[in-house]
């Protein structure tokens, strides 16, 4: 019998990461739509992220990236106080929104999340009609009108580049569409309500380069009307179409075998990904970790 | 070694094995099993058509629409009178079970969850389920009847303590199964959690509600001891749900099947067959109804 073993594949060093350098050198200073400041997320006493400061600016599209169990996921739904809904789970640190702490007693998480919207891993339409699906958040905000809701209707689909797919079966199930029609119809639902911000958690992860490609162009048109955060675990992606990326990471006590995650480095896009300044950030995106 | 070393075609043909075996063993175990389930029903169903079908369709439709013979000896058709009642006591329990239930429900599964009172009223549920319905009978006799008379009110009382906790069961269990990314999705949105729970939830749920309840509202039909208590053997027709003795179809059963008169056996018999047809109805009815309301994919 021949042994043959494998030998140890060399990590990708040098691995090139497409970085439109001409548009990544001039991101613009816009206004501050998120200040987080010493983030921390508890899941009942277990601390799963800690130290996690930044802020995300107006238009622009923000990237979370770092290797699984860092909590960028954690991070991203403490942004629109998705953790309300988990038992035991509890923000502390403080998550400014316009200057205004979403946690403070007196803020409704249902008036954050109108504003600030999700899309999630897996495509989720609810088990209604194509039309119904987007008309439902226009609906719990009040709109009735059967005109008005159609021509929100046909706007958002439109943003989702989806119209030209659907608008002759409106009336049909959404779950009878394909993962990337259903991710496209989660993203017109979401923009349905005019949110100012959308949070996007790994969206593309359970769709094929195609659909990838076109949710990623779809994301560059809407960075004109919305806030854009995207968690993802492709870093091409973050590269392709970012432009602010933060690195999170894992940390591993020693003592008690704990992991936290936590906020390494956020710079500019094009810096991430050419010169970062932490060494675990340029270890991870030149594959040899993670 | 070379890549091109398969000269003869690989034999892919399945091996005897013990594995083989063991599957057709318990195959066979597995049709006995349903034939051994199918045999009874197929016997009730067969009795219950053979012997009841000449009386309930031979003066069609008199034996829907005629009312109850007082001398119970004399022969021929009439049922009407118990089929009101049988419609007016399970419809009252179900109005007032079905909702109650299902409100209870979503209460135990959305607010409640295993907070101390949501466990004390789940345990409480599950041990309604073990009360037997004569006790139920007796417990509405002692509440109701005793101070307000015999009525179809009183029987749909007991029904409807039947049927509350398996209403509250079925749609528990199929609240959990509605994905919790559904409701992620709509809190997403800006959704209010009784929103959510209004517009996503139930209407996810609903096929498996409306299963759930048909199951208990169809054992309901057919309870016989709660109503000898609660509503009384009237042999006219009452269309009143609140007062005066009423009667129902298992009631009527019960009472001509116990009789020695073979005219009233036959009525018996009609009357089996015309209350399992109208759960098959209702059944039907009801599924109809959801299949509508599912959607073209």
């Amino acid at each position: 019998m021949i042994a043959t073993v494998e030998p140890p594949r060399p990590p990708p060093q040098g691995q090139r990461f497409i970085v439109d350098r001409k548009a990544a050198a001039q991101v613009p200073d816009t206004p501050v739509v998120f200040d987080c400041e010493n983030v921390e997320v508890y899941y009942s006493a277990f601390r799963a992220v800690r130290g996690v400061s930044l802020k995300i600016q107006a238009n622009q599209i923000t990237a979370f990236i770092g290797p699984s169990g860092c909590g960028k996921t954690t991070v991203l739904r403490s942004l629109n106080r998705m953790h309300d809904v988990i038992p035991g789970a509890r923000v502390a640190g403080k998550v400014r929104y316009h200057g205004v702490d979403l946690y403070a007693p007196e803020v409704s998480a249902t008036e954050v999340r109108r504003r600030i919207g999700m899309v999630f891993q897996k495509p989720n339409p609810f088990p209604k009609s194509i039309y119904d699906n987007i008309a439902f958040g226009p609906r719990v905000n009040g709109i009735t009108g059967k005109a008005d809701l159609d021509v929100i209707v046909e706007k958002s689909l439109r943003s989702a580049a989806l119209w030209d797919e659907v608008k002759d079966r409106l009336k049909h199930s959404a779950l009878g569409m394909s993962g990337g029609q259903q991710q496209r119809l989660c993203i017109a639902r979401t923009v349905a309500v005019e949110p100012e911000v959308v949070l996007m958690d790994e969206p593309c992860s359970a769709l094929d380069p195609i659909a990838t490609a076109r949710i990623e162009e779809l994301m560059r048109e809407l960075k004109s009307r919305f806030t854009i955060v995207i968690v993802t675990h492709n870093m091409q992606q973050a590269a392709r179409c970012s432009d602010r990326t933060a690195f999170f990471t894992t940390e591993v006590d020693s003592k008690n075998d704990r992991r936290t995650g936590t906020l390494v480095e956020f710079d500019q896009t094009s810096k991430i990904f050419s010169a970062p300044s932490d060494e675990r950030t340029e270890n991870y995106i030149t594959g040899r970790f993670g | 070694m070379t890549a091109s070393s398969i000269t003869n075609p690989p034999d892919l043909r399945a091996r005897p094995s013990w594995r083989a075996t063991k599957n057709t063993i318990v195959m066979a175990a597995l049709g006995g099993a349903v034939l051994l389930v199918a045999i009874p029903l197929i016997a009730v169903l067969w009795s219950v058509v053979s012997r009841g079908i000449v009386m309930t369709f031979a003066h069609f439709p008199a034996f829907f629409t005629d009312e109850i013979p007082v001398v119970s000896r004399r022969p021929g058709p009439g049922m009407g009178p118990a089929i009101l009642g049988t419609l007016l006591v399970t419809g009252g329990a179900t109005v007032i079970a079905v909702p109650l239930g299902i409100l209870g429900a979503v209460y135990l599964h959305e607010y409640g969850q295993s907070g101390a009172f949501a466990r004390l009223v789940r345990f409480m549920s599950t041990v309604m389920t073990g009360v037997p319905s004569v006790v139920m009978g007796l417990f509405v006799y002692l509440t109701w009847t005793l101070a307000f008379g015999y009525s179809a009110f009183g029987g749909a009382l007991a029904l409807a303590c039947l049927m509350l906790p398996v209403v509250i069961g079925s749609t528990e269990q199929m609240l959990k199964l509605v994905p919790p990314q559904l409701r992620e999705a709509a809190y997403a949105l800006g959704t209010t959690k009784s929103r959510t729970i209004l517009t996503v939830v139930l209407p996810a749920a609903l096929p498996g509600i409306v299963s759930g309840s048909l199951l208990a509202i169809a054992r309901a039909a057919g309870e016989t001891a709660p109503l000898l208590f609660a509503v009384g053997a009237a042999t006219a027709y009452n269309p009143h749900l609140f007062s005066e003795a009423n009667t129902a179809l298992s009631v009527q059963i019960f009472g001509n099947a116990n009789s020695s008169f073979p005219a009233a056996q036959e009525r018996a018999w009609a009357a089996a067959l015309t209350l399992v047809l109208l759960t098959f109805i209702v059944t039907l009815v009801a599924r109809t109804f959801t299949a509508r309301l599912a959607l073209k994919r």
